[in-house]
């Protein structure tokens, strides 16, 4: 055996030793060692990242074809595991709190065993991996959306979770089992031949992606994403959002390339409908939340809808649109998500729209990064959301869709009243005792300011787009 | 040539220092500051011209372009792109010259001057974002770097006029500047998408064959281009915010509003001078007929005004009209045959800088010294103010045009080239230059001759009739003082600059030579505009003063107003734009565009509403649901496709 082609798996190995190292450190570790379990992971992690960003990827098959890494699929690779670390980050002050801070190896393990079943999902060819791998990217998420097991909310959450979860692979197992009887295979590539539009293949087509829109959170198949985001740790909920999602859609948009390429007709009319329903039903539910973190659900199930559409063209520009989108959503969501993580985390207790009224006043630099995401989340130029949200509506306008395009449009609108309306709350709605002004911790305010710059510098380095888009490819 | 970078870098970064923690410093660090980064703005600028000048002509006889760095911002197809870099060419590096010095000057000048100053943090963090804006102007290497560094100069002119933010003439005349010029930066933004998109590319070298196909469209971006440029250079009769300008600190109007930012429209037409001889000559010629208007009307109303800084103003506007009407007699790119006027442009712009610059500065010393822009609290200054007497004096010698001052030369070559256009056109000019000499003479003896306000008062003190004893005029210090005596020494000295040396229509070298009896008419009439000056002012209230002023009254007050150019300018905005079609205008958005909006947040409210059962948090009905869109779904995709 060539030992040297495992060299090509540069991330998964380098994320495997990490866990090792996590897990070990956590058996071992007592007294002040323990104090520096979290600084010492968040170093690792960024030892990772560094692996994974690296000198560049080549394009290379590993374990007779089932393995595959190219360029693209090492910068998805990367964002992702940056997204985690500035992630981790943001999870100190709740992994240091008194009913958590034992457990704190656990939630590292647990995260970074997910992380690993994302790897494989987007590297996999071939159809048992790829399910190995989405399993593995979510049965460790039940477990972290119950991880406050004792509080109710979060306990029925990873209940809810769970069982949805399960129910959706059962669906997609299901889904690819018939086109492994009709095809005789379950390589992507073999299968692709295979391919040919009958109807029980359009319902395999259709059982496998309802297995996706679960991960993705598409209407509607989306009905677990408020309660779960609800109950679950502030920091699930954005791990949710954000990493777990955009892994699900580069992994759904390269299988509708390279396996449903003959039927592409059926899935573009599928992701058309599905887009419209889950921007406008979300959009719609989101006008009505209170709560933050549920409001939070919906947004990003509208913005789903919105990465929907560079998947619809299935074309290399869809491509670099859509991670560059999930790139740019990930600096805006983090933030927001952090944001609430530690007004949560002050107040001790969820957080709805009229605790933020006048958070302004106390305090300020939160309230202005808030906004600034939410005004990126929105697409408002120069914000790099803006930017993001452009290149997923070319893509789609180049395909042909832009009646498609128009609805989406109508529906930023609708957004921007209901991102509006927390802004309006921060700065405009009087409020005799808004929260107190107080300091976030260190490592927030260093992932903070990261994601700061992550939103007001990406759109308008243009080379950033320019470095995504020489590596995509399309059908 | 990398190190240009730091010319741009510079200015940015003292910028950013002095705008962060400006207030925190002391105002002594933070002026020290934005000087010691100018300083060495200065000493680069002076290096790059020596090292490229130094270099020699290439092969071909001309002074190679280089561009030092040129990176691409914003792709749209392979040859029409957005760059961001520094060329250097013989008028950029003119230009950084002329920018550097005299924004040091202003720089020092600005210590003595703004001292004590609330802001005066601010004031040096605006000088440095000015400076930067105009240097990456100059070094742009496309037409729309070009543009994206105009607004922002746009945007440091209208901070600086309004820097005393109190006062409500300097947020009006802050205002209007923004908008007159924002007005005509529009045109100018359509002639650059027109012209990007007929050339294909953005910047100034584009493919010949590309615009001879364009027919009609190439002259008409170009004189879109033109339009912004007369905004920015305040061409009759986008003129109007100039004379306003004025609120801001006086150091500012010396620096954007005389030697630098009213320029960029003349640096505009000179950049694209090969694309406007070759494609467009009737919109050239067209350029030289609204400067020489420009230039009798502003010299006219010169006249008239009564404020020292209105009087500079009005004199700049025509200065500029001048290098307008420079570019625009020229016939072809030969300098030998009707291609002078391009250099003689280039070199007044230079010199004009130099002595409008010291005027201004001059000017400053004297409002320092009074505590009043209006000439009627001056007189009789000499005495009290040598330096700023004598170098006053030489810049109203270089104005008017007396040799052996810079302002003879370049005036000199200006009027040649219009006299080579026509002779008509020589001889308007030549009037106008006559003119210029006059008013400039009136001012220099009606602030520094004639009755002094300050014996007078001092005179009524002394008799009991006023109870505070009035201060005397006093020289200002040497911050002050000093920039005043080294642009008088450069005003003496550099019209002898081999000019035409480094700048020329082709690129080739062109030896200035004076032609006589332009140049002996010139003297004489400008000799006439002093004599005339200093027969009716100098010794103040003069009968032929009053005899003029009562045979001339309603001329007199209409020049006054300004020909009542504002008046017509608030009537046509306020009653035809903002009645005839502002109006109608918000009453389709309020109703029509605001009433759509509104419509989808009621029906959105309300059919959020129904819906809200979807979400019961019950996971059977979950499930049920997920298996009914599968179906769905299914039975779509299998019997309706």
């Amino acid at each position: 055996m060539n030992y040297i082609q495992f060299l090509e798996m540069r991330p998964e190995i380098s994320l495997l030793a990490l866990f090792v190292v996590v897990f070990v450190y956590d058996l071992v570790a007592r007294g002040k060692w323990r104090h520096y379990f979290h600084p010492i992971t968040c170093i690792l992690l960024m030892l990772h990242c560094a692996v994974c960003l690296g000198e560049s990827y080549r394009e290379a098959t590993l374990f007779s074809g089932m393995y595959l890494t190219n360029p693209m699929i090492g910068i998805v690779k990367t964002i992702l595991t940056g997204g985690t670390l500035l992630l981790v980050m943001q999870a100190n002050k709740w992994l240091r709190s008194a009913h958590t801070t034992h457990k704190q190896g656990e939630f590292y393990t647990l995260l970074l065993s997910t992380l690993f079943g994302m790897y494989i999902m987007i590297s996999a060819q071939h159809f048992l991996l790829f399910f190995i791998g989405l399993e593995l990217a979510s049965l460790p998420l039940a477990c972290l959306v119950a991880f406050d097991k004792y509080r109710h909310h979060s306990a029925e959450a990873g209940v809810k979770y769970i069982l949805s979860s399960m129910f959706s692979s059962t669906v997609m197992v299901y889904g690819i089992s018939f086109l492994y009887g009709t095809t005789g295979t379950l390589y992507f590539e073999d299968m692709a031949a295979g391919v040919n539009g009958s109807p029980l293949q359009i319902f395999a087509l259709v059982l496998f992606f309802a297995g996706m829109g679960f991960k993705i959170s598409l209407v509607p198949f989306h009905l677990w994403t408020a309660d779960t985001y609800q109950g679950a740790p502030t920091v699930v909920s954005s791990y949710l959002s954000v990493i777990s999602k955009g892994a699900a859609s580069f992994a759904l948009m390269t299988i509708l390339i390279k396996v449903f390429a003959p039927m592409v007709e059926h899935w573009q009319i599928m992701l058309y409908i599905l887009t419209v329903a889950s921007i406008t039903i979300a959009n719609l539910f989101a006008i009505r939340q209170t709560d933050l973190k549920r409001f939070m659900a919906y947004s990003s199930i509208s913005q789903a809808g919105y990465i929907m559409l560079a998947v619809i063209g299935g074309a290399a520009d869809g491509m670099s649109a859509l991670v560059f989108y999930v790139l740019v959503y990930i600096f805006a969501n983090l933030a927001v998500f952090g944001i609430i993580e530690t007004l949560e985390h002050h107040t001790r207790s969820s957080v709805s729209r009229d605790d933020c009224n006048a958070l302004y006043k106390t305090n300020p630099k939160l309230t202005l990064l808030m906004t600034l995401a939410l005004f990126s989340l929105a697409g408002i130029p120069p914000f790099a959301g803006f930017f993001s949200k452009f290149f997923v509506f070319m893509s789609a306008f180049k395909a042909g869709f832009w009646v498609l395009v128009f609805i989406a449009l109508i529906n930023t609108v609708i957004s921007l009243y209901y991102y509006l309306l927390i802004v309006k709350a921060m700065y405009i709605t009087p409020n005799d005792n808004p929260i107190k002004p107080f300091n976030s911790s260190k490592y927030s305010r260093i992932s903070f300011i990261v994601c700061l710059a992550g939103i007001l510098l990406l759109g308008i380095c243009s080379f950033v787009f320019e470095e995504i888009d020489k590596l995509s490819y399309g059908m | 040539m990398e190190f240009t970078i730091f010319i741009l870098a510079l200015p940015l970064l003292s910028f950013l220092i002095l705008a962060l923690a400006g207030m925190k410093l002391p105002h002594k660090v933070a002026g020290l500051i934005g000087t010691a980064s100018l300083s060495t703005v200065t000493i680069l600028s002076y290096v790059t011209a020596a090292l490229y000048f130094g270099a020699g002509r290439g092969a071909d006889g001309l002074y190679p372009t280089l561009t030092p760095y040129n990176f691409t911002w914003l792709p749209f197809t392979q040859n029409l792109h957005i760059d961001m870099g520094i060329m250097l060419d013989p008028i950029s590096v003119m230009m950084l010259i002329v920018i550097s010095t005299v924004s040091l000057m202003v720089h020092i000048y600005s210590f003595g001057y703004m001292k004590g100053e609330k802001g005066f943090q601010r004031y040096y963090a605006f000088l440095s974002l000015f400076t930067f804006s105009m240097l990456g102007l100059v070094v742009a290497t496309n037409i729309f770097q070009m543009y994206v560094f105009w607004e922002l100069v746009g945007v440091s002119s209208y901070l600086l006029i309004g820097f005393y933010y109190t006062q409500k003439a300097a947020i009006a005349a802050s205002k209007k500047a923004f908008i007159v010029t924002r007005f005509a930066d529009l045109f100018f933004l359509v002639g650059i998408l027109f012209y990007g998109f007929y050339a294909g590319t953005f910047s100034f070298t584009p493919d010949v064959r590309l615009l001879a196909s364009a027919g009609i469209v190439i002259p008409v971006a170009l004189a879109l281009m033109f339009v912004g440029g007369a905004g920015k250079s305040a061409m009759f009769p986008l003129h109007i915010w100039l004379p306003d300008a004025m609120e801001g600190p006086t150091p500012v109007s010396a620096l954007i509003h005389a030697a630098t930012m009213v320029v960029a429209g003349v640096y505009l037409v000179a950049r694209m001078f090969p694309i406007f001889i070759e494609f467009a000559p009737e919109v050239l010629h067209t350029v030289a007929y609204i400067g020489a208007f420009t230039a009798l009307y502003a010299a006219v109303v010169a006249c008239a005004q009564t404020d020292i800084k209105r009087v500079l103003a009005f004199s700049t506007i025509s200065q500029i009209a001048f290098m307008m009407v420079a570019l625009g007699v020229c016939t072809s790119a030969d300098p030998h045959a009707g291609g002078l006027g391009y250099m003689a442009s280039m070199f007044h712009l230079f010199t004009h800088a130099m002595f409008k610059g010291l005027l201004f500065l001059g000017a400053g010393s004297i409002i320092h010294a009074v505590h009043s822009n209006e000439r009627a609290f001056m007189g009789g200054l000499r005495k009290y103010m040598p330096v700023t007497h004598i170098t006053f004096l030489i810049a109203c010698l270089a104005i008017a045009g007396i040799p052996p001052f810079s302002g003879f030369f370049s005036k000199d070559e200006i009027l040649a080239a219009c006299y080579d256009y026509s002779l008509m056109m020589g001889v308007f000019m030549s009037g106008v230059a006559a003119l210029t000499a006059f008013y400039m003479f009136r001012l220099y003896y009606l602030i520094f001759w004639g009755k002094s306000y300050y014996e007078g008062q001092l005179a009524l003190f002394n008799k009991g009739q006023i109870s505070e004893k009035p201060h005397a005029p006093h020289e200002a210090p040497l911050a002050m003082t000093l920039p005043l005596i080294i642009l008088a020494a450069v005003s003496c000295v550099a019209g002898f600059i081999p000019f035409g040396e480094f700048v020329s229509s082709n690129g080739h070298a062109y030896a200035i030579h004076l032609n006589p009896a332009v140049a002996i008419s010139s003297v004489l009439l400008a000799v006439a505009g002093i004599l005339v000056a200093a027969f009716m002012y100098r010794k103040g209230g003069s009968k032929v003063v009053l005899t003029v002023k009562v045979q001339s009254k309603k001329f007199i007050v209409a020049a006054y107003h300004r020909f009542y150019m504002d008046e017509l300018w608030i009537f046509i905005t306020k009653r035809i734009i903002f009645r005839g079609i502002s109006r109608p205008i918000a009453w389709f958005d309020k109703h029509v565009i605001d009433g759509f909006m509104d419509l989808l947040a009621t029906a959105s409210q309300a059919f959020s509403y129904r819906i809200r059962r979807l979400q019961s948090g019950n996971i059977q009905s979950y499930c049920i649901w997920f298996l009914h869109g599968v179906m769905l779904l299914a039975l779509i995709l299998i019997f309706l496709v």
